[in-house]
């Protein structure tokens, strides 16, 4: 995975609330055995009409939205089904940070394990970013900040566990594997019982 | 200090504790798998030529993306859709390579994950369960901590039995009272939902309490914890009593003899103790509570029967009603239904049939209207048949299918058409979840059956 640092990109907003990831991918491009190319899908429901053709009207499609990086949406985004596709999408298409107000747990855990930042700001500066759209914004996974345009400077945390593997591009199944013995013990512990 | 049962559980499970810059480490003693979410976890194993640690502690099934049509002349159920098949074919395959047993489709064990584990036996209470599907939250309803994963995590647990966890906070939900009748446990959750919202349980672990819900049975607790996630809580729990141990008793998967006896020794001082504090409490009467519907493209958008559909009070709401087509401060009773679903991890087992039969009996679904019955595992559908219910069901003019999560994802072929109105028993009524355009109105298995047979959204008090 690539280390993620500090990036500057322009956003692109759907305020919505409660975006769950059956809307994020629906569920019958799910029968996906790899993770990649689902960026195609994204959306699908709402960024195509049934016979596949692009709405225009949707945010993701307009023009000024292309090369968007960071994805600011209504409150609780990422609700509902624990499929990770949803967080694979949203990387394949390019994304590399949601913002909202708060995060439904499952898709959080799932985006910090595929380079996907989850952020959630405060009631204010979400406002500001929902009502300029499209608007340039820099983030930094170092300092945990998003800086607007207007110089603003808004605070986000990110557990220190997954900040460490996202700058440092590590996987956490190496960390669990590093504590076999400790596995082990556990194990001989529990046979005993 | 005086503990709540999911303190307890999690500190049975430490492997290693969390450090100011580490998470938990918490051992996992069951994990289901199914085929949706694991074929990615399998390929990273392989990559990096990693073993399954506990192949004894891995279950397997098949369930969403497999069909539920009716079987062919070989007793077989065929595959139509080539993605799923390949799905299916490679679940099959990783079983094999890393010595997994599987339920595969078809045969006797085969159905919905959250509806197997239990009724094998392999669900038990103080253990942790998880399962790459977020509705593993009806395994809590054992007094186990079991909860959805990613596929991520799914390919951590079967390289190293663990996973790495923030502590989540404490949610008692308290309900006291009695029920009326024709208030199901269907109706409890989607009122608790709607108290909480969709994100109000985000977290957090609830834990349901209270006089109402000591008195469900097995089958009615698994519904109440199943739908936890949809106030946005990642496990929901009851604590064990005799109702679980009576249920457990002599299944294939629960401990028999002197180990029984010392199993539930062990489980008995699973609950929580007087004056163990949760960090936070909502309070129902249970004698307050009318059946319940949902009006809106979320579960916590859920309204007494009876009542109009709340006015929008937002965007949000207002893009809602437009895709579920109906307004605000109108009543839903009434409403056209084009069909009903009698099915999903929520509402599949033998009381949710029983209870659909008695409004079926002797009434015909009314014309126009599309009904399906679909038994969560293969085991409900014998033992349905055996009580003669799929009769019923099929006397009326309902489809009476093979077992699996069929309409609920409607990634199988079994879905709506754009447009249309379902009345369904499983637990999201997202914008599509039952098919491109379709629209859900989620409800116990009384209130699905009582609209099939009129056409209508219809609260079953109204036929008795
Ligand atoms: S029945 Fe529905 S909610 Fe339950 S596991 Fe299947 S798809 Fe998921």
């Amino acid at each position: 995975m690539e280390p993620i640092k500090t990036f500057t990109s322009k956003t692109v907003a759907l305020p919505t609330e409660n975006i769950d990831t059956d809307q994020i991918i629906p569920a019958r491009f799910l029968k996906a055995t790899s993770k990649n190319g689902l960026g195609k899908v994204l959306f699908a429901d709402w960024r195509f009409t049934a016979d596949g053709a692009l709405k225009p009207e949707f945010a993701l499609n307009k023009p000024e939205a292309a090369g968007a990086r960071v994805l600011v949406a209504g409150d609780n985004f990422g609700c509902g089904s624990s499929r990770e596709h949803a967080p694979w999408a949203l990387y394949d298409y390019g994304f590399r940070a949601v913002i909202s107000t708060s995060i439904a747990d499952i898709f959080k855990n799932n985006s910090l394990k595929n380079g996907l930042l989850p952020i959630a700001v405060d009631a204010a500066t979400h406002a500001k970013l929902l009502a300029a759209p499209n608007a340039e914004v820099t983030i930094s996974l170092e300092a945990q900040t998003v800086t607007l345009g207007d110089g603003t400077v808004a605070k986000f945390v990110v557990d220190p566990f997954s900040r460490y593997c996202l700058l440092n591009g590590i996987d956490e199944l190496q960390f669990l594997l590093s504590q076999d013995a400790e596995i082990s013990a556990f194990e001989k512990k529990l046979e005993a019982k | 200090m005086p503990r709540t049962l999911f303190e307890k559980i999690w500190d049975a499970h430490l492997v290693r504790a969390a450090t100011a810059d580490t998470p938990a480490t918490l051992y996992v003693d069951l994990h289901l798998i199914h085929e949706v979410t694991s074929p990615q976890a399998f390929t990273w194993l392989r990559e990096r030529n990693l073993k399954v640690r506990r192949p004894a502690r891995t279950v397997a099934t098949m369930d969403h993306s497999t069909p539920t049509t009716p079987r062919n002349k070989e007793g077989k159920i065929p595959v139509l859709d080539n993605a799923a098949a390949a799905q299916i074919a490679q679940l099959e395959t990783n079983c094999k390579d890393f010595g997994i047993e599987l339920f595969s489709l078809g045969t006797e064990g085969q159905g919905i994950v959250h509806v197997i584990g239990p009724e094998l036996g392999v669900t038990q209470p103080g253990q942790v369960i998880v399962c790459g599907d977020s509705h593993t939250s009806t395994h809590g309803a054992f007094g186990a901590l079991a909860f959805g994963i990613g596929t991520s995590e799914v390919s951590h647990v079967l390289a190293t039995q663990s996973l790495l966890q923030n502590k989540p906070k404490t949610l008692a939900v308290t309900v006291e009272g009695q029920l009326k009748p024709g208030v199901t446990a269907k109706d409890v959750v989607l009122a608790v939902i709607a108290r909480l919202g969709i994100g109000g349980g985000t977290g957090h672990v609830i834990e349901y309490r209270g006089s109402a819900i000591r008195a469900l049975s097995m089958e009615e607790r698994m519904t109440v914890c199943n739908m936890s996630i949809e106030a946005g809580a990642r496990a929901g729990m009851i604590a064990p009593d005799e109702i679980t141990f009576e249920y457990l008793k002599g299944r294939p998967r629960a401990p028999q003899g002197a180990a029984w006896d010392k199993a539930v020794a062990a489980w008995r001082a699973l609950p929580s103790d007087p004056g163990a504090t949760y960090d936070r409490e909502e309070k129902f009467d249970a004698a307050a509570i009318e059946p319940m519907i949902t009006y809106g493209t979320n579960p916590g958008m859920g309204m007494a029967i009876g009542a109009k559909v709340p006015a929008p009070a937002n965007a949000s709401d207002v893009k809602a009603l437009a895709y579920m087509g109906i307004k605000g401060d109108e009543p839903l009773l009434g409403h056209k239904v084009d069909v009903v679903f009698i099915g999903s991890c929520t509402n599949s087992r033998m009381s949710d049939l029983r209870a659909a039969a008695t409004i079926f009996k002797g009434r015909k679904v009314a014309p126009g209207v599309r009904a399906l019955i679909v038994p969560g595992s293969q085991r409900i559908k014998k033992a349905a048949e055996a009580e003669g219910l799929d009769r019923v069901f099929t006397e009326a003019g309902a489809e009476w299918r093979e077992a699996g999560c069929s309409m609920c994802i409607a990634m199988n072929g079994d879905q709506l058409k754009p447009g249309q109105y379902a009345v369904s028993t499983s637990n999201r009524n997202f914008e599509g979840r039952q098919g491109a355009g379709g629209r859900t109105f989620l409800a116990s298995p009384l209130t699905a059956a009582a609209s099939a047979v009129t056409g209508k959204v219809t609260d079953s008090r109204s036929l008795v």
